[in-house]
């Protein structure tokens, strides 16, 4: 009996492993096929024509995505301006401030926040926010001031769970310390629990930027779309995903290799943003 | 845990696996006679029409549509993937050895908001405008206000057939919003009252206002007598002898009832 139990044992852990490998293997073949479809336009046309290049026409030969890395990272700098402070915000009176029984009601409510579905996002952008830049701003709406906005409350729960806890993690002895040198509770919050929390803190914000330059249907609904590098945050503008998004259903030959090519470059960048998130999160474990 | 929670939580592991190699043998082989067709999306929903009516009177085939856009259309019949290739815009010289079946004519409508006052323009305004020369409606006769004009995306029959009847060689400006569909580019237009943008003639509804282009309005008529000029063909295309099942398709396109389904849809017979 005992024997039967151990074999049993033995099969749920293999079992286990497999299916825990094999995430490992879909992020591998991912990898290989992006790379496989992507790598052969930059031998072909050259590295410095795709990145550096300005002008996009993929059915004329000309495969220049710099405006869209330009426009990925101005939307997600915009959606961390406008997200980060609330964020932020929202973590420390969740931590520091607010009474259980709120809490208890305000966590799952973020928490929903991170379950809409981006294409509910870009409706709600495209019926209320566009119409509000475009008749108090000016401009066709569809920009990146939208964009931002619209990024900037999609990134909220990354960026409220994850400095959360980085807050709730400093010590207790901490906080009580400064109590102890008559320090009122702010002047604790600002000089004490959030410089403890600093990398924590700022991981939060680079997983929402990570968040923020992949998101596609959203940014396509409202960004309008438009090739050229905004001049104003009035300016209508296309990020990297939604490149991919908008051509491939008609994409062919060449064409279809500059967006695997698009990929490439959104997948190196992702990967530098978690890799430096990795990194904060890691120092502060070590400390 | 219990022996029978064990059993179920494993079972539930191994049941993807399960799933994987199932759904190889779901698909039968049927007897039907099978014809497909892929490419535009322009004339994708026409074609479905034609094929649900077609499969009325004849039951023992199966019509299957897809999309995909014209140049995969084209380039699916190219590689004998597909029986018909449908195509929203012409063939390009490297294309002409499929043969090409012009099945009705489809009218593409400059639009704006019905809140604009502007009603009329010349076929020069309207490439000055997507070619970035003119950028504001007060060099139009209209208030001191930019532009919001709305393009197709690249490879998009529409603006294959826009760039070749109206730019005329002159590139779109990439300051230009893009949409991806005609039905987000009226969206558009009917929603900014500031907004220009073009879609197909069949699409054309009280949301938004057709123009009038060199003092022609877009309407069926002046199709038909050829006054106005930013038409396009819808056109099937083949490669090589197209089998029984699929002339028999294609007989009854060209036919008098299956005109009349294609001219119900707002378009323009093939021999008007």
């Amino acid at each position: 009996m005992i024997k039967k139990a151990f074999t049993k044992e033995h099969f749920v852990r293999w079992v286990l492993i497999a299916f825990a490998l094999s995430s490992l293997l879909f992020l591998f073949l991912i990898f290989v096929f992006i790379l496989a479809e992507g790598l052969p336009l930059f031998l072909k046309v050259g590295i410095g024509n795709i990145i550096g290049g300005f002008k996009w026409a993929p059915t004329k030969g000309s495969f220049g995505i710099f405006p869209m890395i330009v426009s990925s990272f101005l939307v997600t700098f915009g959606a961390l301006i406008i997200g980060a402070p609330l964020g932020l915000s929202c973590a420390i009176y969740l931590s520091e401030y607010s009474g259980k029984k709120l809490k208890l009601f305000l966590k799952p409510s973020l928490e929903l926040l991170a379950g809409i579905p981006s294409v509910v996002y870009g409706f709600l952008g495209v019926i209320y926010i566009v119409p509000i830049v475009r008749n108090y701003f000016g401009g066709p709406g569809f920009s990146l001031l939208a964009t931002s906005v619209i990024l900037g409350v999609m990134i909220l729960p990354t960026v409220i769970s994850i400095s959360f806890d980085a807050i709730t993690s400093v010590p207790k002895t901490y906080r009580e310390g400064s109590f102890a040198m008559g320090a009122t509770k702010w002047q604790t919050v600002y000089k004490v629990v959030i410089p403890s929390a600093k990398s924590g803190i700022l991981a939060s914000f680079v997983l929402g930027m990570g968040r923020a330059i992949g998101e596609t249907m959203a940014v396509i609904m409202v960004a309008g779309n438009a090739l050229r590098i905004p001049t104003s945050i009035l300016d209508p503008l296309r990020t990297l995903t939604s490149n991919i998004a908008l051509e491939l259903a008609y994409a062919t030959g060449d064409h279809r290799l500059g967006l695997f090519s698009t990929g490439v470059v959104l997948l190196v960048i992702i990967m530098t943003l978690n890799y430096i998130a990795n990194f904060a999160i890691k120092r502060r474990v070590e400390k | 845990m219990s022996e029978v929670k064990k059993t179920v939580l494993l079972a539930l592991m191994v049941l993807p696996l399960l799933f994987g190699v199932g759904c190889s043998s779901e698909r039968l082989p049927t007897k039907k006679r099978a014809v497909t067709l892929a490419g535009s999306t322009s004339v994708m929903p026409f074609t479905e029409k034609l094929a649900e009516h077609f499969m009325v009177d004849h039951p023992d085939f199966a019509i299957d549509v897809q999309g995909g856009g014209s140049t995969a259309g084209i380039q699916a019949c190219l590689n004998d993937t597909v029986n018909i290739g449908m195509s929203s815009r012409q063939l390009k010289n490297e294309e002409r050895q499929l043969n090409q079946i012009i099945v009705c004519y489809d009218g593409i409508s400059l639009v704006v908001s019905p809140h604009n006052p502007i009603g009329a323009l010349s076929l020069k305004d309207v490439r000055d405008i997507f070619s970035g020369r003119i950028r504001n409606w007060k060099e139009l006769g209209w208030i001191d206000r930019g532009i919001d004009a709305v393009t197709r995306e690249e490879g998009s029959g529409t603006r294959g057939s826009f760039e070749e009847l109206v730019m005329k060689g002159n590139e779109i400006d990439d300051g230009i919003m893009v949409q991806d569909s005609n039905g987000s580019v009226k969206e558009v237009v009917a929603t900014d009252p500031y907004a220009i943008g073009y879609i197909s003639l069949g699409l054309v509804d009280s949301k938004v206002k057709a123009v009038i282009i060199d003092g022609i309005a877009p309407t069926i008529d002046a199709i038909k007598l050829g006054q106005y000029k930013i038409v396009r063909p819808f056109l099937y295309v083949t490669h090589g002898e197209l089998d029984e099942s699929g002339k028999k398709f294609i007989n009854f396109v060209l036919s008098e009832g299956g005109q009349k389904v294609l001219k119900k849809e707002g378009l323009v017979g093939a021999y008007d």
